[in-house]
């Protein structure tokens, strides 16, 4: 506190989140005046320089956008671009698409739960001085990353920028001894990813009710990754295609990401696991489910310090989903890439990145090049319901010390797994009080 | 680096990137390994312990393309005894390089709608193009054993094994057929820097060069080969302009198939 009773804090860089941004906070008195959740993560113009390339090479480009989900930029990417051009593909792909999907969650939440938000919960400064106290905790993380990094080798190539994903399917169909050889692991994983559920769901949990409009795709026979209907919990039901009517990128002077809002309210929007679980629970499969019951999991879920046992369920699914898959591929997929002829055409689709959803959409010119792409990551969707969130959190914890708060506004921030790399197409924290 | 009494300290920093190559750091076979052998004492991505510097090893992925980080990676030149850059964009600019050869007002205006907020130079560039550097470790992503490899060879003061050779001697070692010859695919892998482990050719498709050019690299000579065979220079032109297209010799070869009129960028 100041001698003109201003009372101002700074903290330059807000750390375990994927990129570079920050947070502004103004509190006067109880009041607060501004919560502006700000990316300073330098834009890169991906919507720009895919123009002119050729529809063969959006996989490849897309993908680095994200070095933790590429995948579900390749598969939105992917599914987009073939339904511009008709080309319908195979149940085949389409499972082994799911295949790789699973290893991306279940590598993402591994790395999200064990390394960056576990140690908010348990009063550590990462996930290194956790593995020194609760080693056995960090090195399951560390395993359950393994494995779905793992599984993104065997179907995609590479676990970070996977290279064999093409429009149409795969350059190659995984090997089905490799495929199968995925199946002890996979194993261990469901069970270790139970047990995290276990003890995520014992954390401390601050009291934090919120009435979320959460959005997600919905498909009528699993929990959504590449396929369904984008649903909300206010009744919104829609394909794909008319995304770009029910939302809308809007740029803020705080940001150089863009910021997504619901129409016509214009309201802000929660999307990822927490949503995903709140609208898809009755299609959990059935370990995840039994996972939920069993700790005793309130259905909605509405405090969002609680994602993580919606991410940690996530795993167990992914991880049977995974079980699943491999046990029913008995042969090679062939084809394993779908042949198509190129023409003027535009498609958009929606996927579930692990964080959220995701939405491209492209136009295909007369030239048989990309003529133009938008790309709505989960982030920037996430963005305005976070500011949102820290508004109505710190009128509650203005009692607080400096250090308390500031890490409790971390720490929320942290609920949303923010991937700020993503969402410009870091994070600083100023708070300022008087 | 010989050892000394105290473990070196490590820093990671990031410019404009993916955040995929310091994932390969978060890797269960890198971070409990590395984090046993230095202290990591300034990465974001990883910790809030956040210690000010000078540094003994300074890890930086990413590339320059605002003002403010043209003016920050001196600051962390200077607090750094050995400079690492990671990946492709720390050391070619990366794929956001391709704005290199357009308007950046363009490119504002193809993901914004207004720009004031916007504060973003007209180049992505490497770091070597501000800074002195130490050491590049190329690829995109980097190689997690290529990483702990060099983090070794620091630690013990010694080279780092990391070869210069091309793809090619990659997919002889694993017996992969060559899809230029055998399949007639334009493959950038005979002009591309090893360390993927010859991942794409062994997928059925091409090299589109992650790990850029591979020492004394001869462009002219496989884009002219590839065009004789009948790939469109507009084609061939997009092959070399991508993940590492900014990267000297790729883009000298990008610039002369598009000087020579044969090219459409």
């Amino acid at each position: 506190m100041s001698s003109d009773g201003i009372r101002k804090i700074s903290v330059n860089a807000l750390a375990r989140v994927e990129g570079e941004g920050s947070l502004h906070v103004r509190l006067s008195g109880g009041r607060v005046e501004i919560a502006e959740f700000s990316i300073f993560e330098p834009p890169r113009f991906f919507e720009k320089f895919i123009r002119g390339r050729e529809v063969r090479e959006v996989p490849d480009l897309v993908a680095r956008i994200c070095g933790i989900c590429p995948v579900a930029y390749q598969m939105t990417g992917c599914l987009a671009l073939e339904r511009a051009l008709g080309i319908g593909t195979t149940a085949g792909i389409e499972l082994l698409r799911r295949l790789l999907s699973c290893g991306e969650w279940i590598q993402s939440h591994a790395l999200h739960i064990h390394l960056l938000h576990a140690p908010d919960f348990l009063g550590h400064e990462s996930g290194i001085t956790l593995a020194k106290v609760a080693p056995e905790l960090v090195e399951r993380g560390l395993r359950l990353k393994a494995i779905g990094n793992r599984i993104m080798e065997v179907v995609g190539g590479r676990a970070v920028h996977p290279i064999n994903v093409a429009v149409g399917g795969f350059h190659k169909a995984p090997a089905v001894a490799d495929l199968q050889g995925l199946l002890p692991d996979l194993e261990w994983a469901a069970a270790a990813a139970e047990e995290v559920v276990r003890e995520v769901s014992r954390f401390d949990f601050p009291d934090f009710a919120r009435g979320y409009e959460s959005v997600s795709l919905r498909h009528p026979d699993d929990y959504p990754m590449n396929q369904g209907r984008i649903v909300s919990s206010g009744g919104l039901d829609i394909d794909a295609t008319d995304y770009e009517s029910h939302f809308e990128e809007r740029q803020v002077a705080w940001s150089t990401a863009l910021q997504s809002v619901m129409l016509p309210e214009a309201k802000p929007y929660l999307v990822g696991p927490l949503a995903r679980f709140n609208l898809c629970y009755d299609q959990l499969p059935p370990r995840a489910r039994a996972a939920a019951e069993a700790a005793r999991i309130a259905w909605p879920m509405t405090n969002p310090f609680q994602s993580i046992i919606a991410r940690a369920i996530e795993i167990v699914a992914a991880c049977e989903e995974a079980i699943r898959i491999v046990r029913v591929a008995r042969a090679a997929i062939s084809p394993c890439r779908i042949p198509f002829e190129l023409r003027e055409a535009e498609g958009s689709h929606a996927t579930e990145a692990p964080r959220g959803l995701i939405y491209h959409r492209y136009r295909i010119g007369a030239d048989g090049l990309v003529a133009f792409g938008t790309i709505v990551p989960p982030t920037s969707q996430n963005q305005g319901q976070i500011e949102a969130d820290l508004r109505d959190m710190l009128p509650g914890i203005t009692g607080l010390d400096d250090a308390a708060l500031t890490q409790r506004c971390e720490h929320m921030i942290r609920n949303y797994d923010p991937c700020i790399s993503c969402a410009t197409h870091f994070l600083a924290l100023t708070v300022e009080r008087s | 680096m010989p050892a000394a009494s105290a473990p070196p300290r490590l820093a990671v920093f990031k410019f404009a990137s993916c955040d995929g190559c310091q994932l390969q750091l978060l890797d269960a076979a890198g971070l409990l390994e590395i984090a046993e052998r230095v202290q990591i004492v300034h990465f974001l991505e990883a910790t809030s312990r956040i210690e000010p510097g000078p540094y003994d090893i300074g890890l930086v992925e990413g590339s320059i393309s605002t003002p403010h980080d043209a003016e920050r990676i001196r600051e962390v030149r200077r607090q750094c005894r050995f400079l690492i850059t990671i990946g492709a964009c720390a050391t070619s600019g990366g794929i956001q390089a391709l704005r290199n050869w357009g308007r950046l007002d363009e490119f504002i205006g193809a993901v914004y709608a207004s720009k004031p907020y916007v504060d973003s130079l007209a180049t992505s560039t490497a770091i070597a193009d501000h800074v002195p550097v130490d050491f590049e470790l190329r690829g995109c992503p980097i190689d997690t054993g290529q990483l702990v490899e060099l983090i070794t060879a620091l630690l013990l003061g010694r080279k780092p094994r990391v070869p210069a050779h091309s793809v090619c001697v990659e997919c002889k070692a694993r017996g992969t057929v060559c899809v230029a010859v055998a399949k007639g695919v334009p493959c950038l892998g005979p002009v591309t820097q090893a360390g993927c482990h010859a991942i794409c050719p062994a997928h059925d498709r091409e090299c589109f060069g992650c790990f850029g050019p591979a020492e004394a690299a001869n462009l002219v000579s496989l884009t002219g080969f590839y065009e004789r065979r009948g790939t469109p220079a507009d084609s061939l032109l997009r092959l070399v302009r991508g993940i590492n297209g900014y990267a000297p010799a790729f883009r000298a070869a990008g610039d002369e198939l598009e000087a020579a009129g044969r090219g459409d960028p």
